[in-house]
């Protein structure tokens, strides 16, 4: 009896907990003070905040665990790096500060949608993510309900924008990556054999390798599938069947967790031929894992550090200054092409604010059709169809297995 | 009390309760994490009963649910998935080689049928082990379905280990709730039969029920394969809440999660399984999130341990504690029912003699 | 010889795989025979110990990290079993299995979040992280070097079970818990140790493991954790030779599932590989027969 009124009273300080719990979603020191009911004042998305300037919700969907946490966590370091360089936007005549509602997706189809209804619930005007398109065309439909427009940063399958009109995007497309990838493969090692990797379950990697195949096979190359499931770490068999085969490039648009196994296990089998993969894999873990190895690896990506000073300094500089942000980068200052996703995201959606003139989700997705903006990464502008950005190049890079840094190979198209 | 005003009672808490959430729907906005909790823990709840049918009730430990829940989301979304965006969700296999449609109820049960008739099928070999054995064979029977259903020479049909996607879901919260109440419904009709009975013949002692002239294949079976079908109907409700579903959800992880709320619930309890569930949900997806912000102050004071992930440590010991001082769970083997709460108050108040009951009732 | 170099490597990687199952399979087995407990746990302290090998790596020189990071790891075991098995003791059983998926999940949610929910790199222990190469196939040495590291540890196990008196009281235990308490025998001592022994076997499966797969996450220990317990349950639990053999058979069989091209189903196919035992013969193959008291 006594033990149960305990397990009583322990639900019920649960249940109070959730009181702290929506008023501590602020990033801002201030207890807005909104209730329980998580009604009232969360729909409305420019309470004011504490000294009196109004506040506009920007969500950030990314994983910042799981297979892909470690690309999200340096997507989300480009926004904060962003939001701290521009922390406030003029909306309609009136100055808001911009509020960042960061949810980490956990890179997980199933966890998504929960993580982006508290984005919903906390009021947001515009959400950006994610890094991973699994997890962005599960949520798609969450925020498609809510009327609550998406800016994908790097999340590269075609299904992510597919059919909708709420979801944009502002990187290129798995159909291109794989071409230009395939062409590269083609040109440069004359490849005719492919050995191709994917993860089952993952929809950026089974996409981005149908692609490549279907690009690769065009060239009137030979390819060999396979896949492995998540959780799996043993890759020595999967090594050993591309040096048995033949095959004269090793494709793996795998996340970078998966990676650094395989570029470990490649090494240690001695796999001499070239390993390539999407965008993904432009992380310092590849460099890391790369570093004093036996391996050659390409890349293609968004963005090749030094292609816009300022951003490069202020970026390392915020990196270097704040050990969390450190740390969140992988523990050194390389700079991602995801991190200048991110920071480019952030900017379009303050652009789509603007041209707006209010914080309501309806008239930022109107807004964002019509945005056109030149970010570090190039320019940005959505076609009418989908709200894909128009991108007709990818950076190649090569990971220089001695210094540990990138080496630009190639500015690619798909002619 | 007697039957029938029992029954009158419950049926006007079921009426009351819908009421109030078809009033709350139309107050609050539709995007709170209130409906989201509400939404999955009524298809957990369903789950959850589901498994303490057979673990709780029959005895039979069972670890399978995630598989059975994939096979019912996954005939689900396949049955509904309009023929024309089936061009873009099988994309890589040319559509895929369904091209027809069923009825939302239709694809539901027939969710459940496939699970049942799996089970069927499983049951024959695995349901002669015992205990433990019977446990990690169903959960390997479970990793041996996700498998199956990633294999890209199933693709035309389960489009590979892609997300399926675009099939109907539901908008209001009252659909969960109505579609999961029937089925826990049966549920409770089915315990309280005479098989009811002879499922918990066989819990409590294999050997003495079988004296008794109970058929144990026969019950076991019977129990294992009605738990899989609402399992089943249950994975098509998840797809629903999901919107999107692929085989790598359905992880042993999942079981655990539903293990986990059947044990705080109570084995044995088909109320304790529907109240933790809620509980569960709302802890895990809802009221421990403020634990993940890094910059939490309360009254100047700056929280420290707080960053992402410090929610699901706080979530996780919370667990242990209820497993490790509450073994019984929130109501043990008890039901709570109008008539316990009526005792629950004359022992109170009336100062009657058994001071044992609370708010519970056989 | 071409035959050799090309099918070598999946053999070699199955051996491998198999010794480090074993490893880890021991502790599952002797925690069952004992306890009738599937210590859900033991795969997740593995990857802990994974976890406290990159971390005392970073502060201190490998050879002070390593005999560290066992002591850590066989401390975190015991405190396991005191405080979330000891005190359920005489609850049912399906409380303490419950209580174990707990621990696990309280394990990967607290390494989530030290590690920030990030890979972390395992350190390069020298000497056995080099590559040699034999048969024209190239490897790590820690690949050789698990399946003998393996059978001495196994062997010396079985010694000490033989022939030492905590060995006795372990045997006697597993045969039967009530009587060997009236016998004397001081359960606690004896089942704490089960967990030191096997959190120690565990621990060193972890450093050979993670020298060949450097990744540690979070979930690291989930699938070898399952799989030496399907290794441990398909040699018959409670049997440390069945164990053994079990994982081996199942590490070599999984690198053969993959090396034919069926990669979807490598997982899968060991679970397949149990489910048959378990029908064929429920108790495993060095199982003993259950008997059933009414």
């Amino acid at each position: 009896m006594k033990k149960r009124v305990l397990a009583m009273a322990l639900v019920a300080a649960m249940a109070g907990t959730m009181l702290t719990g929506c008023g501590g979603n602020g990033g801002n020191s201030s207890n807005t003070g909104s209730d329980a009911g998580s009604a009232g004042t969360e729909a409305d998305a420019s309470a004011p905040a504490a000294d009196g300037a109004k506040v506009v919700k920007i969500g950030v969907y990314e994983p910042a665990s799981g297979d892909n946490g470690a690309g999200g966590k340096q997507e989300v370091l480009g926004m904060q790096y962003a939001n701290e360089e521009t922390p406030t936007v003029e909306i309609g005549g009136e100055e808001y500060t911009v509020q960042l509602e960061i949810v980490d997706n956990e890179s997980s189809n199933d966890k998504g949608p929960s993580a982006a209804s508290s984005l919903v619930s906390a009021g947001v005007s515009v959400v950006l993510g994610s890094y991973g398109s699994g997890v962005s065309i599960a949520a798609s439909d969450v925020f498609k309900e809510a009327g609550i427009p998406a800016i994908g940063v790097t999340c590269t399958n075609p299904q992510v924008t597919e059919g909708n009109t709420h979801y944009f995007r502002i990187c290129f497309l798995d159909p291109f990556q794989g071409t230009v990838l395939a062409n590269f493969a083609n040109a440069n090692f004359s490849a005719k054999k492919a050995y191709i990797l994917t993860k089952l379950g993952d929809d950026y990697s089974t996409g981005l390798g149908y692609y490549f195949k279907e690009a690769f096979t065009g060239l009137g190359g030979e390819v060999i599938e396979e896949t492995f499931q998540e959780g799996n770490s043993d890759f020595t068999s999967y090594v050993t069947k591309a040096k048995n085969e033949g095959a004269e490039v090793f494709f793996a648009p795998v996340s970078t967790e998966a990676a650094a196994l395989i570029i470990e296990q490649a090494a240690a089998q001695g796999l001499t031929i070239p390993m390539m993969a999407g965008d993904t894999w432009d992380s310092n873990v590849i460099l890391n894992a790369a570093k004093g190895k036996d391996v050659q690896i390409y890349v293609t990506t968004f963005y090749q550090e030094g292609g816009n000073a300022d951003f490069d300094n202020g970026f390392k500089g915020y990196i270097n200054s704040n050990p969390t942000a450190t740390a969140n980068n992988g523990g050194d200052d390389t700079i991602s092409a995801v991190s200048a996703m991110g920071y480019d995201a952030y900017y379009v959606a303050l652009e789509a604010l603007k041209a707006a003139g209010s914080t309501d989700p309806a008239a930022v997705n109107e807004a964002l059709w019509k945005v056109n903006y030149t970010g570090v990464s190039g320019s940005i502008t959505f076609d009418e169809v989908n709200g894909d950005a128009m991108r007709d190049t990818a950076y190649v890079k090569c990971a220089n297995t001695e210094s540990g840094e990138w080496d630009f190979v190639a500015e690619q198209g798909v002619n | 009390m007697n039957k029938r005003t029992k029954m009158m009672w419950n049926a006007g808490l079921i009426a009351a309760l819908l009421a109030t959430l078809f009033i709350l729907e139309q107050i609050l906005p539709s995007g709170s994490m209130f409906f989201t909790v509400l939404k999955k823990g009524a298809i957990y709840a369903l789950v959850a009963v589901s498994m303490n049918l057979l673990n709780g009730f029959t005895g039979l430990f069972s670890l399978g649910q995630a598989g059975f829940m994939l096979l019912g989301a996954y005939a689900y979304a396949i049955l509904t998935i309009p023929v024309e965006s089936r061009g873009s969700v099988y994309q890589y296999f040319d559509g895929g080689i369904i091209q027809f449609t069923v009825p939302v109820p239709v694809a539901l049960i027939a969710g459940g049928l496939l699970a049942a008739v799996f089970a069927f099928l499983i049951g024959l070999p695995v349901l002669r082990l015992k205990s433990d054995y019977l446990a990690i064979a169903t959960l390997g029977f479970a990793e041996i379905i996700r498998a199956v259903f990633q294999w890209d020479k199933l693709g035309p049909i389960t489009n590979g280990s892609n997300l399926l996607r675009n099939f109907p879901s539901f908008k209001s919260v009252l659909y969960p709730f109505v579609v999961s109440g029937i089925c826990i419904a049966l549920i409770v009709m089915l315990i309280n039969s005479t098989y009811g009975r002879a499922f918990k013949a066989i819990r409590d002692d294999e050997i003495a029920a079988e004296a008794m002239g109970i058929n144990l294949a026969h019950h076991k079976r019977l129990a294992f394969v009605i738990s899989s079908f609402f399992a089943g109907v249950s994975g098509g409700l998840l797809a629903m809440y999901q919107t999107t579903i692929q085989a790598s959800m359905f992880k042993s992880a999942m079981t655990y999660e539903i293990l986990l709320i059947v044990v705080i619930g109570g084995i044995g309890s088909v109320t304790g399984s529907c109240i933790s569930s809620f509980l569960f949900i709302a802890c895990s997806e809802w009221w421990l999130r403020f634990l993940d912000n890094e910059n939490l102050y309360l009254g100047g004071f700056h929280v420290p341990f707080l960053r992402p992930g410090f929610r699901k440590v706080v979530f996780a010991l919370v667990i242990m504690i209820m497993v490790l001082f509450y073994r019984q769970g929130i109501m043990g083997t008890k039901e709570f029912s109008v008539e316990g709460i009526a005792d629950f108050f004359k022992n109170k108040f009336g100062r009657k003699k058994t001071a044992e009951g609370g708010a519970s009732h056989e | 010889m071409d035959w050799i170099t090309k099918n070598l490597p999946y053999l070699m990687a199955g051996v491998s795989v198999g010794g480090q199952y074993a490893l880890i399979a021991i502790g599952y087995t002797m925690v069952y025979g004992i306890l009738r407990l599937i210590n859900f746990a033991h795969g997740d302290i593995f990857m802990v110990a994974g976890l406290i090998m990159v971390y005392a790596t970073t502060a201190m020189p490998i050879y002070i990290a390593i005999p560290l990071m066992i002591v850590v790891t066989v401390f975190l075991g015991f405190m396991v079993e005191r405080v979330a098995y000891k005190p359920l003791r005489s609850a049912p059983r399906m409380s303490i299995m419950i209580s174990a998926i707990g621990v696990s999940y309280l394990l990967q949610n607290m390494a989530l979040y030290v590690t920030g929910g990030l890979s972390q790199q395992y350190p390069t222990i020298p000497w056995i992280s080099d590559t040699v190469t034999i048969f024209g196939a190239t490897t790590k040495r820690v690949t050789l070097i698990t399946p003998v590291l393996t059978i001495v540890l196994v062997v010396a196990l079985v010694l000490l079970i033989k022939k030492t008196k905590i060995g006795m009281a372990m045997r006697a235990a597993s045969r039967d818990f009530e009587t060997s308490q009236l016998m004397g025998i001081k359960i606690n001592s004896v089942i704490s140790m089960t967990f030191i022994i096997g959190t120690f076997l565990a621990a060193v499966g972890s450093l050979l493991f993670f020298t060949n797969y450097t990744g540690v996450t979070p979930t690291a220990g989930a699938m070898p954790g399952l799989k030496a317990f399907v290794a441990a349950v398909f040699g018959g639990i409670g049997s440390i030779p069945g164990a053994v053999i079990g994982a081996f058979i199942i590490g070599i069989c999984e690198n053969i599932i993959k090396g034919l091209g069926w990669t979807t189903f490598s997982d899968a196919f060991t679970f397949a590989l149990l489910i048959v035992i378990l029908i064929a013969k429920p108790t495993g193959l060095f199982g003993e027969k259950a008997t059933d008291k009414v």
